[in-house]
């Protein structure tokens, strides 16, 4: 049985990296950012975007009115000098939280020793990733409206985790997900299943962030990519496994702080560039020739003809991107209840000493996480105006790099070594992003399966502090190897679609047992483990079978478009000309695509998706609700019936919570 | 670690510990649906309404615009809307049924 389920975990984490191992994805629609599922989601998206952008970029950028080469380098000196500023105050968090970290609640909850206000800003901190930084102003900057309005899932979803999750786990549970499911029923099953989809649902988003992490810190810094996971990596598990919850929530901390200050200073540029004025600054926007001349372009796709303020105006109108309202909807799903099922997230509220503190830290992460999108908007419209969208989409065909961009840019009009200055400091930003976000997933993956699997299952919950604390440690630092290990993996590999998928795994696996073991008396041992595993299948099932993978024969067809185009074009050239050599190299690119990719057929042996949403949020979500109920009314259990009232009892009021704290 | 044994059923009967119980659900359910719902108009609104969103409302600002910046607001509105309420009734609630229990 222990062996059963430790190597069902391994084969999990496995599973997360052949999964990664899923080939890049070819552009099939040419002009389309690679990180279409989430753009925003996936701090991939640098990533993703890079290299695989590349070979369609003939293609999809015929002319960009002038396309000003630009290039995006940060200076090394100052950028390197101010990572190591970093480096050393975190490790210096690190070596005083490691004197307090003796007991498990120590390494898991903090000791419980957290206040509101500084778990306010850690929540804010673990959960903007670099996706929030540069994603959404990236897309913002491309697409206007559409990222706005994708940014504003991420807020809502605080409001389920304010009203539903946050004070009944911070009044029932201890250190996991486990501990709060496991509560009236068989807790040995319930955790070994509670562990696994935590592990899944992390290491989905760890692999997306590591791969994240090496893309970015290549393309700005020139660090090679595995150096740079390996650095990430080292320094992650440093936090986790030294420090334990107090070094990850004050990293969490200085992130947090960082990156509002980022993004606030260069609001104000912004700002003062439109006279402070925000009328005028959206009047810019409609005004801005680079602007209309880019949805012009955009529009054309779709056979529309739209010109001059007409088209500027339709910047700041819907759907410029977002044309399946469907996916929209259900990737809406997903993040409203998948953030409250997200293990790093529940897990900090076990760092605060009462529900009224738990209260408050979601309400300062609220503000924090919403002003930050707020300012978002100003640095994606700002970055339009400024940069301009061809310039943007030039360096990064998803637009990752506009935020970058601005404030190198915004810098450089006050003087050049502002500019750099500017530039190191957003790139140690995103670089203090990622390890924060890193080292939270670490620590919940950890967590999962130390207390437990190891704590609670294999040993029976007979485990000294001491041997707790040895567990913990030894499991980061498993756990952190294995994600630099998927991470050099994954390198190649299209991985913008998993945190999407970390979101479905959440809300339709995690979520709906959360809910009902607190708030449902039937609620049981087979209900718990029903909903998990059926939440959890059918969310990866699904995503395996949507427009996310790659369908080979779809990548043929696109290849023969171009093929098709490229020769049509030969035949209109004068007799003797030859294509010039961009061409010609797409061209034979495009008949190797063809070749390798016309008899394929997708991971699961398919032609084409079966279903077409990307996000499979509002297939799966009812799923694990359902298989919940069902499993719970086959098998009913008296005593998990009887054991109710303390559940409900506890949660609302916090009676008996001392013994959660120090026990 | 002595740990003072609760009739949990008892206190889940206890008046107190019912008038928490009424007032609490009622309230998380109520306005969680209410959230919701208007967090999933946006979507379907921008997909299904796009007229409505082109409306401008100040200069060349449109009611699409205007409606999004309103959900930050209602959010925040509604979490210390939330806090107010728990911090008035249902912690006095708490700590009257924790005294009870003394």
């Amino acid at each position: 049985m222990k062996k059963l389920i430790a190597a069902f975990t391994l084969a999990l984490s496995l599973g997360a990296l052949a999964y990664a191992a899923e080939p890049a994805k070819a552009p099939a629609a040419p002009g389309a950012p690679a990180a279409m599922t989430a753009p925003a989601a996936s701090p991939t998206a640098p990533a993703v975007a890079a290299p695989s952008a590349t070979p369609a970029a003939p293609a999809a950028t015929p002319a960009p009115a002038a396309p000003l080469k630009k290039e995006i380098k940060a200076n090394k000196v100052i950028t390197i000098g101010m990572f190591a500023v970093i480096i050393a105050i975190t490790m210096s968090v690190v070596v005083w939280a490691a004197k307090r970290t003796k007991t498990a609640a120590d390494f898991y909850a903090a000791g419980g020793g957290i206040t509101g206000t500084q778990n306010g800003w850690a929540i804010a901190g673990d959960y903007m990733s670099a996706a929030s930084f540069l994603g959404i102003s990236g897309m913002i900057s491309l697409y206007g409206y559409d990222g706005f309005m994708y940014s504003v899932g991420w807020l809502v979803a605080y409001i389920t985790v304010l009203l539903i999750v946050a004070e009944p786990c911070r009044n029932a549970g201890k250190y996991t997900l486990g501990d709060i499911l496991s509560f009236r029923t068989e807790p040995k099953p319930v955790r070994a299943v509670a562990a696994i989809s935590t592990v899944a649902v992390s290491t989905f988003y760890l692999t997306a962030q590591m791969v994240g992490a090496g893309k970015l810190m290549a393309l700005l810094v020139g660090v090679p990519y595995k150096t740079a996971i390996i650095g990430v990596g080292i320094l992650m598990i440093g936090y986790v496994v030294f420090g334990g919850m107090t070094a990850t929530t004050w990293v969490q901390i200085i992130k947090a702080g960082l990156l509002m200050s980022g993004a606030f200073l260069l609001s104000v540029l912004v700002m003062a560039k439109a006279g402070f004025n925000p009328i005028g600054f959206f009047s810019d926007i409609v005004n801005s020739p680079n602007i209309q001349d880019h949805v012009s372009k955009l529009l054309l796709k779709d056979g529309i003809t739209m010109t001059g303020t007409d088209a500027g105006q339709r910047f700041l109108e819907p759907a410029l991107f977002m044309k399946a309202p469907l996916d929209q909807i259900s990737l809406g799903m997903a993040l409203v209840l998948g953030t409250a099922g997200m293990p790093h997230i529940l897990m900090r509220f076990f760092t605060v000493p009462t529900a009224q503190a738990a209260r408050k830290s979601v309400i300062i992460a609220m503000w924090i996480i919403g002003g930050f999108y707020v300012l978002t908007t100003l640095l994606g419209f700002g970055a339009a105006i400024n940069v301009t969208p061809q310039v943007i989409s030039s360096v990064d065909a998803g637009g990752n790099m506009a935020t970058l961009l601005l404030a190198q840019q915004l810098g450089s009009d006050i003087s050049p070594i502002v500019g750099d200055i500017f530039l190191a400091f957003l790139c140690s930003v995103a670089f203090a992003t990622i390890l924060a976000v890193v080292s939270g997933l670490v620590l919940a993956a950890s967590a999962a399966i130390a207390h437990d699997i190891y704590v609670n299952v294999i040993k029976d919950g007979h485990a000294d502090q001491h041997e707790q604390v040895m567990a913990a440690r030894v499991t980061s630092l498993c756990v952190g190897a294995v994600g630099i290990v998927i991470g050099i993996a994954a390198e190649k590999q299209n991985v913008a679609h998993l945190v999407a998928l970390a979101f479905a795994v959440a809300s339709s696996g995690n979520l709906p047992v959360v809910v009902m073991s607190l708030f449902w008396r039937k609620f049981n041992t087979a209900g718990v483990i029903s909903g998990l595993l059926v939440g959890t299948i059918a969310s990866i099932g699904l995503v395996m079978v949507s427009p996310n993978m790659t369908y080979p024969k779809t990548v043929a067809a696109g290849a023969k478009k171009i093929v098709a185009a490229m020769e049509k074009k030969q035949a209109a050239l004068p007799p003797g000309a030859t294509l010039d050599e961009k061409d010609l190299k797409a061209l034979d690119k495009a008949r190797k695509d063809y070749e390798t990719n016309k008899d394929g057929k997708s991971i699961l042996g398919l032609d084409a998706p079966i279903l077409k949403l990307k996000n499979p949020g509002i297939f799966s979500i009812p799923l694990g609700f359902l298989a919940a109920i069902i499993g719970t009314l086959a098998f009913p259990s008296r005593r998990s019936e009887e054991m109710f009232d303390e559940i409900y009892v506890r949660q609302n009021t916090g009676i008996g919570m001392a013994k959660a704290i120090d026990h | 670690m002595a740990e003072k044994q609760y009739d949990w059923a008892a206190i889940a009967k206890n008046p107190k510990f019912v008038e928490l119980h009424h007032k609490k659900s009622a309230f998380l359910f109520g306005w969680w649906i209410f959230s919701t719902v208007y967090y999933f108009l946006l979507p379907i609104g921008a997909a299904y309404a796009p007229g409505l969103f082109k409306v401008k409302v100040i200069g060349v600002i449109n009611f699409g615009y205007v409606f999004a910046l309103s959900q930050f607001f209602v959010s925040w509105g509604l979490a210390h809307y939330y806090a107010h309420v728990a911090n008035k009734d249902f912690d006095r609630l708490t700590r009257e049924l924790v005294d009870e229990l003394k």
